[in-house]
C-alpha cells in the first residue's frame, strides 16, 4: 500500500459519520429495564479514550443508532462501557445482543464534566434515575484521584428500590469513610427501609462549603430544576453547577439539527453545560 | 483573442454566445443545473441551452400563492424564485451515507463514494448564493466537516444573475443579501432587454469565470451598459413586495418567548413543514437505517427532516415540542436568532419562498412585525437567591 492510499484510508476513518465496530464483551442486567453493555475495539488491541460525561453513537445492525453515555472508568482504555435503559427499538435490540456480536461506534462526543476545574474543592454529585450513570465515569475520577478533591458527595434517587443502579458499587461507596453517600426512593414499595422522598432533601444537610463546590448534576429534567434551586438555596453560584441535558440526536455532530437548545446544540456545545451558560433557558417549556 | 485579466471589467454578450458559454460548460464536463418550467412553476433542472430556461415566463407570488404567467417579451431571467434551491444539490433530501454488509463474523463498511460531479448552477440569485454560503458555515465551517457537502460543493461553477424584478414576497433588501450579486460567483449577468436589443453584462468573479467567458464572444461593457444594469437591479430593489425591521431582532425574539403572538400563529400553521423544505437554508436531516430480506445487508440514509414534525424533538419519554405553537417558535426563533449565535450570521436570505409556499399564508415577515408591535420582556423567572 502506497502512502497516499494510506493517508487517504486514515482520512476516511476520520469521517465523524461512519461507524468502527466493537465487539460485545458482556451483556449485564442492572435493574429490571437497565443493562450495561463492555464492547472491545474489534481486533482486540484498540484503546478508547474519553472523557467523563461524553456519549458515544451507538448502531445496532440494521436496526439504528441511539446516543448512550459512556458509563465506564476513563482510566480503562480497553473497555467502553455503556449503560443502557431498554426503551425503544434500538436500546431493546441491545438488550439482546450476545458476547462476540458487533456494534457500530460514532465518537466519544461532546463536553465534559470539568474534573479539573474542580480540584481543590468539594464535589457534590446529584443524580436521579439513570443519571448516574453518565456521572459515574467523574465519580471514578474523582475516586482515583481523591487527594485532589476535599469532601466528595453523591447524591443518588432512583424511583423504587428496583430501580437502584450499580446497587454493589453503591454499596462499596457507601462504606468509604471519606465518602458521603446517600440514596433515596421515589416510593417504598415491599422491603425497603431506607430513605424515601425525594433527592434534594439531602441538600440542606449535605456536608460541603457552597463557596467551594462543584455540583455535577444529571437526571429528569424536573429533578434538576429542584437541586439547582436547592443548591442555588444553599449558596452555590450557579457558575459552579454543572448539568446533563437530553435531547433528540441523529448525528452528533451538529448537521441535524435535532437537538437544538436554544442557541445550543447538544451534541457539540453539551451535554454538559455550566448552568450559568442556560440558566436564561432552563426551564422554558417546549424551547 | 481577448485576454481578460481584469476579475472585475465588464463585459456583454448576446445570448448566442450564452448558449455558446453552456457549450464551453459543457465540454469541460460539467452538468448544468439551472431554471425550467415543469408542474407548473420554475425549478431547477438539470439544463442543456438556453432553450431550456423559462423563456417568456414571469411568475406572481404572494403569501400562500405561486402562478406562472407569460410576459410580453422574450426574457430568459424575467422571474424570481421558484419552490427550489440548490441546497437540493449540496444538501440532497435523501442521501446514502453508507452500506454495510454481514458475511458471517465480516462486517464490511463501505462509505459512499466521493462526489466528483462537477456542477454548473445555472442563473442562480443573490439570495440564494447567501443561502449556499450560510449552508456551507453549517456544514464545514466548524470542528466536524461533512464530508459530503464538502466535495459536493468543490466543483462547482456559479452562472449567477442579477435580479431585474422583486416578487411580492421578496425582502433580500432587509436581510442585506440582495438583489445585487457581490459575492461568490464566477460569472454574473444582468439581463438587458429593450426592444430588440437583447443582451448580458457579465461580471466575472473568478480565474476560472474569465477562462470560461474567454472562450465565446464578447465584448468590453461601456459606461452605458453599466449603467442600464446598475438601474435595473435598482428596479429590482424597489420592488421588494415585503420587508423585516432587523433591528435588535436576536433580543427581540429570545425575549418574547411567551408572547401571545406564538399562540396566535399557532392556530394558523398546519405544522405542514412546507417553509422548512422550500427555505435554502433550512439543513435539519433524519437518518433512516435499513435492511434488505436477508438481514446482512443494511444501508443509512440521510433525509431532509423538519423541526415542524412531532418526533422531531423526541426523547424516551416523550416529544419535546408537543404544540404548533412551540414548532413555530423553534423554526422562527432559529431562523432570526439563534441562528446568529451559532453560526454568526442570521438564517433568514429574504427569499420569500416560506412566505410563498405555505398552504395557509403565513408571512414571517408579518410575525416579526407582530413581535415587535406586543414586545414582552422575558418571562423565565430567575432563580432566587439563597444565603
Amino acid at each position: 500500500m502506497s502512502t497516499l492510499e494510506f493517508t487517504k484510508e486514515q482520512m476516511v476513518l476520520a469521517d465523524p459519520m461512519l461507524p468502527t465496530w466493537f465487539r460485545v464483551q458482556c451483556v449485564r442486567r442492572e435493574t429490571h429495564d437497565t443493562f450495561t453493555l463492555d464492547l472491545a475495539c474489534q481486533d482486540g488491541g484498540g484503546r478508547f479514550s474519553f472523557a467523563p460525561g461524553q456519549f458515544n453513537m451507538l448502531y445496532v445492525f440494521g436496526v439504528g443508532e441511539v446516543p448512550i453515555s459512556i458509563s465506564g472508568d476513563p482510566a480503562t482504555k480497553e473497555i467502553v462501557v455503556h449503560t443502557i435503559r431498554a426503551v425503544g427499538a434500538v436500546t431493546r435490540a441491545m438488550r439482546n445482543l450476545k458476547r462476540g456480536d458487533q456494534v457500530g461506534v460514532r465518537g466519544p462526543f461532546g463536553s465534559a464534566w470539568p474534573v479539573k476545574e474542580a480540584v481543590g474543592r468539594d464535589i457534590v454529585i446529584v443524580t436521579g434515575g439513570i443519571g448516574l450513570a453518565p456521572l459515574r465515569p467523574a465519580f471514578y475520577h474523582v475516586l482515583a484521584h481523591r487527594n485532589d478533591y476535599n469532601r466528595v458527595v453523591l447524591l443518588y434517587g432512583a424511583r423504587t428500590r428496583d430501580d437502584i443502579l450499580y446497587r454493589d458499587e453503591l454499596k462499596l461507596w457507601r462504606g468509604e469513610l471519606d465518602l458521603e453517600v446517600e440514596v433515596t426512593v421515589d416510593s417504598s414499595v415491599g422491603r425497603w427501609r431506607g430513605n424515601v422522598g425525594v433527592v434534594t432533601k439531602f441538600i440542606p444537610r449535605a456536608e460541603f462549603d457552597p463557596g467551594n463546590t462543584t455540583a455535577l448534576i444529571c437526571g429528569p429534567e424536573v429533578m434538576m430544576r429542584f437541586t439547582i434551586q436547592a443548591l442555588v438555596d444553599r449558596g452555590v453560584e450557579t457558575r459552579d453547577i454543572h448539568v446533563s441535558m437530553e435531547r433528540n440526536m441523529k448525528c452528533a455532530v451538529g448537521f441535524c439539527g435535532h437537538c437544538q437548545y436554544g442557541s445550543k446544540f447538544i451534541c457539540k456545545d453539551g451535554p454538559v453545560f455550566r448552568f450559568s451558560e442556560i440558566e436564561d433557558i432552563f426551564g422554558i417549556r417546549e424551547l | 483573442m481577448n485576454f481578460c485579466n481584469s476579475n472585475h471589467a465588464s463585459k456583454v454578450i448576446d445570448r448566442q454566445a450564452l448558449d455558446n458559454l453552456f457549450g464551453v460548460l459543457r465540454s469541460q464536463s460539467y452538468t448544468l443545473f439551472g431554471p425550467k418550467v415543469s408542474d407548473q412553476a420554475i425549478v431547477y433542472d438539470e439544463i442543456q441551452a438556453t432553450d431550456d430556461l423559462p423563456i417568456g415566463w414571469t411568475d406572481e407570488q404572494d403569501a400562500g400563492s405561486y402562478r406562472l404567467k407569460k410576459r410580453d417579451d422574450q426574457a430568459l431571467f424575467g422571474y424570481v424564485v421558484g419552490p427550489h434551491s440548490l441546497k437540493k444539490y449540496l444538501f440532497p433530501p435523501a442521501q446514502r451515507l453508507w452500506q454495510v454488509s454481514r458475511d458471517g463474523e465480516q462486517i464490511k463498511l463501505s462509505p459512499e463514494p466521493e462526489d466528483v460531479v462537477k456542477r454548473a448552477f445555472i442563473a442562480i440569485r443573490s439570495c440564494e448564493l447567501h443561502a449556499m454560503a450560510i449552508q456551507a458555515q453549517v456544514f464545514t465551517g466548524g470542528e466536524f466537516v461533512d464530508s459530503t457537502y464538502d466535495s459536493r460543493s468543490r466543483n462547482t461553477f456559479t452562472l449567477a444573475v442579477n435580479c431585474g424584478q422583486a416578487g411580492n414576497t421578496c425582502f433580500c433588501t432587509s436581510m442585506n443579501t440582495g438583489p445585487e450579486v457581490t459575492a461568490g460567483f464566477d460569472l454574473a449577468l444582468t439581463e438587458i432587454l429593450d426592444g430588440a436589443r437583447h443582451e448580458f453584462l457579465v461580471e466575472i468573479g473568478t480565474e476560472l469565470g474569465a477562462e470560461v467567458l474567454n472562450a465565446v464572444d464578447f465584448r468590453d461593457a461601456e459606461p452605458e451598459d453599466q449603467q442600464t444594469a446598475k438601474e435595473i437591479v435598482n428596479r429590482a430593489t424597489g420592488q421588494m413586495g415585503r420587508s423585516v425591521d432587523t433591528t435588535d431582532i436576536k433580543d427581540l425574539l429570545t425575549r418574547n418567548h411567551g408572547n401571545t403572538r406564538w399562540d396566535e400563529v399557532a392556530e394558523r400553521c398546519l405544522s405542514c413543514a412546507n417553509c422548512t423544505m422550500v427555505c435554502p437554508t433550512c439543513f435539519c436531516s433524519t437518518v433512516e437505517d435499513v435492511t434488505d430480506l436477508s438481514g446482512d445487508n443494511a444501508e443509512r440514509w440521510r433525509r431532509w427532516d423538519s423541526c415542524f414534525t412531532m418526533d422531531f424533538s423526541y426523547i424516551a419519554g416523550g416529544n419535546v415540542r408537543t404544540s404548533t405553537k412551540s414548532r413555530y417558535r423553534q423554526w422562527m426563533t432559529h431562523k432570526l436568532a439563534t441562528w446568529h449565535d451559532q453560526f454568526g450570521t442570521s438564517g433568514c436570505v429574504g427569499c420569500g419562498r416560506c412566505i410563498t409556499w405555505c398552504p395557509v399564508a403565513i408571512d414571517i415577515t408579518e410575525e416579526v412585525a407582530a413581535i415587535r408591535r406586543t414586545d414582552v420582556a422575558g418571562a423565565t423567572e430567575p432563580l432566587k437567591r439563597g444565603a
